[in-house]
This record gives structure tokens, C-alpha cells and sequence, in this order.
């Protein structure tokens, strides 16, 4: 085991202030119970899961009340006992309507039994191991919700010879990864060497920012006295450092291939936060019910690190950390550069939900986007190496096809270009507007490339 | 010769000038050897076609659904801009007997503008409803209503679909029956109904009664009188909604003085009726 600083960064990035004083202090509290829970059936990327409960239904903690529907999908556990109050298509957390169910909770929080242990993870068979994650519901707590076990499982020929294990953080205010490796390193040690185990990774690879000097001396401690290839790596402070391809870049200087996977490269990243859960699953055999979220922002009376079950209410974690200020403006589901604004706070969090925002008037002031004057500025930000200007101009003049040759796909949404843009121009809304039409359109050709051979 | 090399303005007449006669020459004996016969009833056709080029026929514009026209003998009453007359001029030009279908007209299911549903925060993104409704709505607190950005405004050929305080209304009169803001709309709020119909109810909110109580004043209910009236031929009940079946008449004008949210209008589709 050693430690040693990144030799390469990605390209572009940005250098935001990063907020993350007020909560990166603060260790991680347990929210009391609240009285009723809103779970998503879509917090994962991949098909909504088929709830298995209906009205009226009585749940224990840890009961699946929602298996995959896919392959790509993932299962969905009660996070308290108590009866289940509807099932019905809801505004969720992530902007989208999705299935919800909702469960009113009856303050035992009793949780069903276990299976019994069949011995030890460092002998058990790997597929079984492989299993476990997915009957646990977990899903990449990093953002984006990518099922675990799917990334677990590649396909014959590929093979992963390099584990990332991503705590860089690089979110503006966020700081429930970095709480985590400082309050639970050992865990979230032990959850890579069981993922180590499941990939058969030669390497390991813990990246961690710079500006987090104390979670690395906690992530040394947990590591130390390990054999073979395994790193702790120091990567520079900079915004998105913590993206998958920018991080494989940052440790391995191995870029993911347009339109291609990490396992591309040999490459797979998994969070910090899906560490700990992997280790709650298969060492605690413990569902995925709760996480680490940061509650934060300018407009928070006090600021928290609180660890609360998923499909709590936005409304309980605001209320525990002492309410809203008047000035609030804007309410967020993740960080400020890619969270997603809520119009309600009557939504539960998700699995992916690592920080609740509350930012008054000051930090999100309202304004008029502008033409773009040409600069380059966005250009110089985006890390993917893409034109956004160019590409939102395709946009507004709904010329897809150019968009997609100028790869509109690989975009990875983080925001960078928008915030550098003196013409405030809604860039990353028109990056996401624009992979969605161009997905439907790339599919509508296929459908009719598939109508047009006979088979 | 040295007339031409001592006077450059001469010499330059005659090298432009030249390779102008040479290329005209080739143009000539080009369109006479490389002349492609075109039928010249397509051109006639297209004469006859309004030229909106909508794409509501479903071909590339009105010179494509012409030439469709004379070598697929496609139909002549796709044209639904032109109405009646054009399919008439067409039938005799082709020589055929059109069947007649009733003019459609767009119509929008909601009736919830800025004054009457209410709003929950304030939206400060693209203008564009697809893009809004990615993030979950602009902020309308009833997640079925029109969000009132426009695009099918925009997309409308003719300016036909006019923005009214926060809520996207269709002029009857105008609408030449395209049917390309349907697709726009990313919540489904825009139907194709015969122009004879004249009573809409201007909702498309799943929610419980209650619900849409306390965010729109216009919202349907589900109080089902409307349905009663007409005995559920042609209102029909689905979740929460009452929906109207336009394949069915409805011409009871009781379903409109019984909602008690007024949400149910009348509403004549046709040119002369349009108010």
C-alpha cells in the first residue's frame, strides 16, 4: 500500500468555491424516524422496479417492496415497518414522475430476519456474492443511480483489471463521502476488498481530492498492511474530478472511448458511499435503506451531515436541520453544479440523493441568457472535450443531426460550460434537451433500419 | 494580337466573355441530351395544393404529396389544410370521386391559465416545454396542465395557437388541422377533434378531487355530473377524469351548466362559429 499524488488531470474543468466549511465538520447525525416515507420505484438509471406491496400492505425494514424489472433495474426495500399508505405515480426527487410508495410508518422500525450467513465472503462463491448485491438494492450512490450488480457481471471478454474507488467529491458543499471515509473507513475498506474479490481487479485505486488531507489519513489507516497493487491516489481540486471517465483518466491516463464503458479501459469505479453498502449488505446482510446526505446550503439555518432513510421527506431533513431561512430560493436534490431543482418538498430522497441544498437569492440569481458571443470560454471548461457552444446553437435550431456528429452524447451533463458562460446561456438544458431527442431519434432509425431488412 | 495584350480591358471582355459562350453552349446541349421528363400534371397538382407545405398529409411538403399523387395514386383527401375545395379541385383534376372527411381542429385539454391554477416556483430555464417537463414541469403545481411555453405555438405553421396569460389557447378559425403541435406537447394536452364538435372539457388532471381544488380552480373534479347527464355515452369516467369520447355525439348543452368547475366549455371548432 502507498500513497502518492495523481501525475495527470483531465482537461478543462473549473475551480468553483466549494462551500464545504460548513458541513465538513459536522459529523454524521441519525435522523430520528420520521412518520412517513415516500419511496421511489426509479431512483436507479435503467427500467422503474415493479412494486411487489399494494394499499394497505403491511411492510417490515428491509422487506423488498419492489423487485427489477429489467436487467438493467434494481430491487427496492421498506425503510421502516408500518403500512403502506398508496402506490401511485408521483413527482419524484429525481424531476420525473415515477411510481411511489408511500408508507406510513408505525414507530417500531422492525425489521424482517435475515438470512442465515453461509459462511465467510472470502470464501463464498462469487456469483452468490454477485447476487447479494443485487437482492440488496444497490445502485451507484455517487449520482447516477447505475444498478451495482450489472457492473459486476462483464461481458465475456472484457475484464476489469483496475478498481477506482471514487471519494474525490469534487460537488461544491457536499460532504457525506467525505464524512463517510472519516467516520467509516474500515467499512468502506472492507466493501472494496469484497468488490476486489467479486472483479478479480489486479489494482485497487482509492482517489481522494486534495482538499480532504484528514479523509485520506483515515483512508491510509484503513488500508494500511494491505498487500498487492493498491493505491491511495491524490488527485488536484478541480470540478468534475470526481466524474467516472475523468477519474479513470486522472489514475490510469486511459481515455474511455466515445461512446464507450469504463471496462473499455480495463476500468470500474464504484463510490465510496456503494463500498460501505456492499459492505452492509454482504458483511451486515443489510439492505440498502439508508445513506449519508449532506443538508446544506446558505439558506439552512444549520447545516448537516444526516444519515436517513431513503424515501425520507425533503420536509424532515430540512426541519431537522433547524428549518429554512426567508431568503431561501431554490431547494436542490444533490449538489449546485448537477443537483436537480424541486418545486415541492414533499418528495423522498433517493439512494442516489448525497446532498439537499437550500441556496437563497444571492447564490442563484435569476437571469436573461444572451447569444453566445463566441468566447470559448465553455469550450475551454468542458471536460469531455466538446464544443457546448456550438451545440446548444444546434440545439436552438433543433439540428440534431449536427449535434449528434459533434458527439452531443458524450456529454456527462456537469455543468462546467454553463458556469463559465458570461451569456448565461442555458448550456446544460440544452445538452440534456439534445441527448434525449437524439437517443429517440438514433432509436426510431433503428427501429426502421430493423423494419427495412427482412430477418 | 496587339490590340488585345496592350488593352487589358479588351483582353478581359473577351476571356470572361468567352468562357461564358463556351459554358452556355455546353448548358444547351446538356438540358437538351440530359432533359428529364417530368409528368406535367404534378405541377398542376401542386398549383392546386395550398402550399403550407405542413407535412399533415405525411409526405415532405405539397410538390411531394403531388407527385405521390399522380405515380402512387395516393388518395387526394390527405390534404387537410385545403379543406374541402382543394380535395374537390384535385378529385376533378384527377378524375376521381373523393371521400369527404370533417375538418379537425386542434384542441387544447386545459383551461388553468396564470389567474386560475396555481404556480409554485418560478421556472428560469429554456423556454421549451420538452426541456421543462425533463426537470418535472416549470413550476405549475398541477403536473397534467399546459405549462404554457409555447412549443406548440412555435411549431404551429400558421399562428394558429396563441399564448394567453400562462396557458396556450387554439384560434379555431386558423387551424388548418396539421396536427404537428400534437407531438410537441410533452404532457399529451392536444387533441384532434371534428370541427362540428362545440363541447370540450378542458382538463387532463388525474388527480383526486381535492387535489385540484386546492392548486387550479378550473380542474375537473371527477364529480361525474357531466357524465350523469349524458347517461356515460360519450363522458366517460377514468381516472379521476372525465374524458370526452369524440367518436360519439355529444350534444347535451346540460353537461356545461352542471360543472360546477366550468371546466366543460362550449367551444365551436367550425370558421363561421369561432367567437
Amino acid at each position: 500500500m502507498k500513497t502518492l499524488r495523481a501525475l495527470f488531470t483531465p482537461r478543462g474543468g473549473i475551480h468553483p468555491r466549494y462551500f464545504k466549511e460548513p458541513s465538513a465538520g459536522l459529523a454524521i447525525e441519525t435522523l430520528p424516524l420520521p412518520k412517513l416515507f415516500l419511496v421511489s420505484l426509479s431512483q436507479h438509471l435503467g427500467a422503474p422496479s415493479r412494486p411487489l406491496v399494494k394499499k394497505g400492505d403491511l411492510v417490515l425494514r428491509g422487506q423488498p417492496i419492489a423487485e427489477p424489472a429489467g436487467y438493467v433495474s434494481a430491487w427496492v426495500h421498506a425503510p421502516t415497518s408500518g403500512v403502506v399508505k398508496s402506490v401511485d405515480s408521483r413527482l419524484t426527487a429525481n424531476g420525473q414522475l415515477a411510481g411511489v410508495v408511500t408508507i406510513e410508518a408505525d414507530g417500531l422500525d422492525k425489521a424482517v430476519e435475515s438470512d442465515p450467513v453461509n459462511g465467510d465472503w472470502t470464501t463464498r462463491p462469487v456469483r452468490e456474492l454477485v447476487d447479494e448485491v443485487l437482492k440488496a438494492g444497490i445502485v451507484g450512490m455517487g449520482g447516477a443511480g447505475f444498478p451495482t450488480q450489472v457492473k459486476l457481471l462483464p461481458p465475456p471478454g472484457k475484464t476489469i483489471q483496475t478498481l477506482i474507488v471514487n471519494g474525490a467529491e469534487c460537488e461544491p458543499y457536499l460532504t457525506a463521502d467525505h464524512r463517510l471515509m472519516l467516520e467509516q473507513a474500515d467499512r468502506i475498506w472492507q466493501g472494496v476488498l469484497i468488490l476486489k474479490r467479486i472483479l478479480g481487479a489486479g489494482q485497487v485505486r482509492v482517489v481522494i481530492e486534495d482538499n480532504k488531507p484528514d479523509a485520506v489519513a483515515a483512508m491510509e489507516q484503513a488500508m494500511k498492511g494491505t498487500d498487492g497493487d493498491v493505491e491511495l491516489v491524490i488527485v488536484k481540486t478541480k470540478y468534475p474530478q470526481g466524474a467516472e471517465k475523468q477519474l479513470i483518466y486522472s489514475v490510469t491516463r486511459r481515455e474511455v472511448p466515445s461512446g464507450g464503458l469504463p471496462m473499455d479501459v480495463g476500468a470500474l469505479v464504484e463510490n465510496v458511499g456503494t463500498a460501505a453498502a456492499i459492505q452492509a449488505a454482504i458483511v451486515d446482510r443489510r439492505p440498502l435503506t439508508e445513506r449519508v446526505v449532506s443538508v446544506s446550503g446558505d439558506a439552512l439555518r444549520t447545516p448537516r451531515n444526516v444519515l436517513a432513510r431513503i424515501g425520507t421527506p425533503f420536509s424532515d431533513l430540512i426541519a431537522f436541520c433547524g428549518g429554512l431561512t426567508e431568503a431561501t430560493a431554490k431547494i436542490l436534490n444533490g449538489g449546485p453544479m448537477m443537483g436537480i431543482a424541486q418545486s415541492s418538498i414533499t418528495v423522498g430522497i433517493n439512494k442516489t440523493t448525497s446532498g439537499l441544498l437550500a441556496l437563497s437569492q444571492a447564490r442563484v440569481p435569476l437571469f436573461t441568457s444572451m447569444p453566445c458571443i463566441s468566447c470559448g470560454r465553455c469550450v475551454t471548461a468542458c471536460p469531455s472535450g466538446l464544443l457546448p457552444c456550438t451545440l446548444s446553437e444546434n440545439m436552438e435550431a433543433e439540428n440534431l443531426e449536427a449535434a449528434e456528429d459533434l458527439n452531443i452524447l458524450d456529454c456527462i451533463e456537469c455543468g462546467a460550460c454553463a458556469f463559465e458562460c458570461p451569456s448565461h446561456r442555458p448550456l446544460v438544458q440544452h445538452m440534456r434537451q439534445g441527448k434525449t431527442k437524439v437517443m429517440q431519434r438514433r432509436k426510431q432509425r433503428e427501429a426502421e433500419a430493423k423494419k427495412a431488412t427482412p430477418t | 494580337m496587339d490590340l488585345l495584350t496592350g488593352n487589358p480591358i479588351l483582353l478581359q471582355t473577351v476571356i470572361i466573355g468567352g468562357t461564358g459562350l463556351i459554358c452556355a453552349a455546353i448548358l444547351a446541349i446538356a438540358a437538351r441530351f440530359l432533359h428529364v421528363h417530368e409528368d406535367p400534371r404534378i405541377e398542376a397538382v401542386t398549383a392546386l395544393l395550398p402550399g403550407v407545405n405542413c407535412g399533415a398529409c405525411g409526405y415532405a411538403g405539397c410538390s411531394d404529396y403531388a407527385k405521390h399523387i399522380i405515380l402512387d395514386a395516393l388518395p387526394v383527401n390527405l390534404c387537410s389544410p385545403g379543406g374541402e375545395a382543394t380535395v374537390r379541385k384535385i378529385a376533378a383534376f384527377m378524375g376521381v370521386t373523393a371521400t369527404l372527411t370533417e375538418r379537425q381542429v386542434a384542441v387544447i385539454l386545459c383551461k388553468g391559465d396564470d389567474a386560475l391554477a396555481t404556480r409554485t416556483t418560478l421556472y428560469n430555464g429554456i423556454a421549451d416545454c420538452g426541456a421543462a417537463q425533463q426537470i418535472g414541469g416549470n413550476g405549475k403545481a398541477c403536473r397534467y396542465g399546459c405549462m404554457g411555453l409555447g412549443s406548440c405555438a412555435r411549431i404551429c405553421p400558421v399562428g394558429a395557437i396563441e399564448l394567453v396569460n400562462g396557458l396556450a389557447v387554439v384560434h379555431p378559425d386558423l387551424c388548418i388541422s396539421c396536427g404537428r403541435c400534437v407531438g410537441t406537447c410533452p404532457r399529451r394536452l392536444i387533441k384532434m377533434v371534428p370541427e362540428s364538435r362545440f363541447i370540450h372539457i378542458l382538463c387532463s388532471s388525474q388527480d383526486a378531487g381535492p387535489d385540484v381544488r386546492k392548486i387550479c380552480k378550473v380542474g375537473c373534479i371527477a364529480c361525474t355530473l357531466c357524465a350523469k347527464v349524458v347517461n356515460g355515452v360519450g363522458i366517460t369516467m377514468r381516472n379521476n377524469l372525465a374524458v370526452m369520447d369524440y367518436s360519439v355525439p355529444v350534444t347535451n348543452e346540460e353537461t356545461i351548466t352542471k360543472c360546477p368547475q366550468l371546466t366543460i366549455v362550449k367551444r365551436s371548432g367550425t370558421k363561421e362559429g369561432a367567437a
